[in-house]
């Protein structure tokens, strides 16, 4: 692994961050693309789906690209099924004059194969085509290579991107990301992609096809004897059908990717990293968020979803738990004891968690004091239609302390 | 914490393979069942095989290398050894490496074979070949054999795997290769690590929490596994919120009817002070806590439902260090779990 430098101001003495004005990114004409990244189990797309559903209803003609959306959350905008195309989502808010200021909502779930396959598709003949999408190390190269789910999000991407400049269907994409593991993933995927196409091996296993073989092939003798012993002749002629047919598709490949990454730096996109208020899910943002600074890519803040609700009053948490330990021993005096010692409890926990997803916060923000944040309290129950959408964009345009 | 009647033996169990959807801390559970399972005086070994350093983290050691090591040791009691556990991070590529130095005396092939970019392409061309290379290793720990001589044999070995969506798949090697390896070494060599995989001797544990989308994932996993024939063992259910609240009373607090005036009384004789609205902000917290109770248990319904032995570990407020590892491992052996 590539060993990386921490980014941050060094020395530093508050720890408090601006707060994201929401709305004004949204209404802003300028912005085209918002990409939600932060590792898995955050509420990534949720927060996408949310911000997709506000800035249409605020009057932009929004596509929201998801990946793996809750199952009720699909149906309730109308895309459950898997056929990589845009849906419109109904049921959009209007205001008294049934107008909802011009604006639109389309919904989309990636289906990482298929845009896979019809990138072969389009880049090949359709002989050569067939060729590939037949060959078992396609087959697993296309739907379980890790990586590719995040490469085909930015080939989406792209595509939509294009094709909304070209006939003006869309002013604003919401981009969700895949669950991966780490939020770097988004961005180093399509590299390790192509790194890959382009390795050693690969170029080796081409060599016999392609010319100044001589050299090689001593070194390939033992290659592929060793392989033959190892995985079997069979498959390595597999691998090497592969690589050879998809060999000329490199070159298309890797363009583009490069033309979406640019399109990532572009002034027009603007990064909301996504996290909770848990130490592995802010330190993976933490570095995203300096890995976006590295990229010069444009950060527009850090969303913390999920936490825990203010408790009321001032009694600390271990007052509370004093007071609820000396009710407890009492009883038998009190009919209500037993319930005033378990909400004493109750608000002890409350205050702990609340004071521990501060202090995570103010350490973040002490490291990236750059970087408009927005809290969003957990929910008591998931989201899974517009109502809940709306509810979440409201709270995420609400500025709380 | 209500403790569900289980009628589970894990005690032939050598293998426990912990997964979970993002989020619900199936690393935290994977490390806290391998300290359970060694407070019984058991070596236990502890992987990781998603690169992401936890074990290290939580534990509060040193990153880990491709080796294994003595991350906690137990307290000794009387004249029984203590027990151990060790933790091992394991990287597709040395593993292939190590495989290959040990099954094929590849000599100058091996080497030429990392020269020439064949064990970076074998480790990235498909999670099939990689996955057969993490579970491989884990496979060798278990079946420790003569092969790796002066290695530790385990009592158990527990494994911080991928989470609920690709376990599965990651188990399911040789499914995972048909396609690309039809004979040949590797194809015979998954085949074994399948009849470990799916023997009683394995159980695949799945971590969830009271929330719609962890359930659901617990529930498709379940039947996933199912359909591959791997044995499903356990569902943990994690950061149960307090439960020391009298469902009567949880009632009157939804339905806004708690008795204030007894809540008011009861802090004063504690010696609190009530101003500030104390009471009020108390009711209200109960009323929120109710509602989320009310989510939690049409949840824990549906974890009943599942038919699996369930376990439950509760939300530690102050976030889990090493002393709430600890903690959660109690909770898990005094249900019977480790």
């Amino acid at each position: 692994m590539k060993s990386r430098t921490r980014v941050g101001p060094l020395a530093t003495t508050n720890g408090t961050a601006p707060a994201i004005d929401v709305d004004a990114l949204l209404d802003d004409r300028g912005t085209g693309i918002i990409v939600c990244c932060g590792s898995g189990g955050v509420g990534k797309t949720t927060t996408s789906a949310a911000l997709a559903l506000r800035a249409a209803e605020r009057g932009r003609r929004v596509v929201v690209l998801t990946i793996d959306p809750a199952k009720r959350l699909a149906q309730s905008m109308g895309i459950e099924q898997l056929d990589n195309t845009p849906r419109p989502v109904t049921g959009l808010r209007t205001n008294a004059k049934g107008n909802r200021k011009g604006g639109s909502l389309d919904a989309m779930m990636l289906d990482m194969k298929r845009t896979f396959d019809e990138v072969v598709e389009s880049q090949a003949t359709s002989e050569k085509a067939k060729q590939i999408l037949d060959n078992p190390f396609y087959v697993a190269l296309s739907s379980s290579f890790a990586g590719t789910q995040e490469y085909m999000a930015m080939e989406k991407l792209g595509q939509i991107h294009a094709a909304a400049q070209a006939d003006g269907t869309y002013d604003l994409i919401v981009v969700d990301t895949p669950p991966s593991r780490s939020a770097l993933d988004f961005l180093d995927a399509p590299e390790r992609l192509s790194s890959f196409l382009d390795g050693r091996f690969i170029r080796l296993l081409l060599a016999p096809a392609k010319g100044p073989a001589k050299l090689m092939s001593a070194g390939f003798g033992i290659i592929t004897g060793a392989l033959n012993k190892i995985i079997g002749a069979q498959v390595l002629r597999d691998m090497q059908t592969f690589v050879a047919a998809f060999d000329t598709l490199f070159g298309g490949f890797r363009q583009r990717a490069q033309k979406t990454f640019e399109l990532l730096q572009a002034d027009g996109t603007a990064f909301l990293v996504v996290a909770a208020p848990e130490p592995d899910a802010l330190r993976e943002a933490a570095y995203f968020v300096e890995r976006l600074g590295e990229e010069s890519m444009p950060l527009a803040g850090l969303i913390v979803n999920r936490a825990s609700p203010e408790p009321r009053g001032h009694l600390s948490a271990d007052e509370a738990m004093a007071a609820s330990t000396r009710l407890r021993q009492r009883a038998d005096e009190s009919p209500t004891a037993s319930l005033t010692a378990g909400l004493l409890r109750l608000h002890a926990d409350q205050a702990r968690m609340v004071e521990r997803e501060a202090r995570l916060r103010e350490r973040f923000a002490a490291a990236h004091p750059q970087v408009p944040t927005a809290v969003v309290p957990a929910l008591a129950g998931d989201v899974h239609d517009l109502a809940g959408l709306r509810r979440v964009g409201e709270l995420l345009a609400t500025p709380r302390p | 914490m209500t403790q569900q009647p289980v009628d589970a033996d894990w005690s032939r169990v050598r293998l426990h393979v912990v997964t979970g959807k993002g989020g619900t801390g199936k690393s935290t559970v994977a490390a806290a069942l391998a300290l359970g399972l060694a407070s019984q005086g058991k070596q236990v070994l502890l992987c990781e095989v998603e690169g992401r350093q936890g074990i290290a983290r939580m534990f509060d050691v040193d990153p880990l290398p491709y080796a294994e090591r003595r991350i906690a040791t137990g307290l000794r009691v009387g004249d029984r050894s203590p027990g151990v556990v060790h933790a091992l991070h394991i990287d597709a590529e040395s593993a292939l490496l190590e495989y290959l130095a040990m099954y094929y005396k590849l000599g100058r092939a091996g080497k030429a074979l990392d020269r020439f970019g064949v064990v970076e392409f074998a480790t990235t061309i498909a999670p099939g070949v990689r996955d057969v290379l993490l579970t491989g290793k884990v496979f060798e720990a278990v079946q420790r054999n003569s092969r790796n001589k002066g290695a530790t044999r385990y009592d158990a070995v527990v494994l911080d795997a991928p989470p609920t969506g690709r376990i599965t798949q990651f188990l399911n090697v040789s499914g995972e290769l048909a396609g690309l390896a039809k004979v040949g070494p590797i194809k015979s060599q998954s085949d074994t690590m399948m009849t470990l995989f799916r023997s009683p001797r394995t159980a695949v544990h799945l971590v969830t929490v009271l929330e719609e989308m962890p359930v659901q994932e617990t529930a498709d996993g379940i039947a996933d596994l199912q359909a591959a024939r791997l044995p499903v063992g356990a569902v943990i259910v994690n950061q149960v919120r307090p439960r020391d609240i009298s469902a009567a009373d949880l009632d009157a607090a939804r339905a806004g009817h708690l008795d204030a005036a007894g809540i008011a009384r009861d802090l004063k004789e504690a010696g609190v002070d009530t101003g500030d609205g104390l009471v009020d902000g108390l009711v209200a917290e109960a009323h929120d806590h109710a509602e989320r109770r009310a989510l939690e248990d049409a949840q824990h319904a549906v974890v009943g439902g599942l038919g699996r032995p369930t376990y439950e570990l509760p939300r530690l407020a102050g976030g889990v260090d090493l002393g709430g590892l600890y903690e959660l491992a109690g909770f898990l052996k005094t249900q019977g779990l480790a």
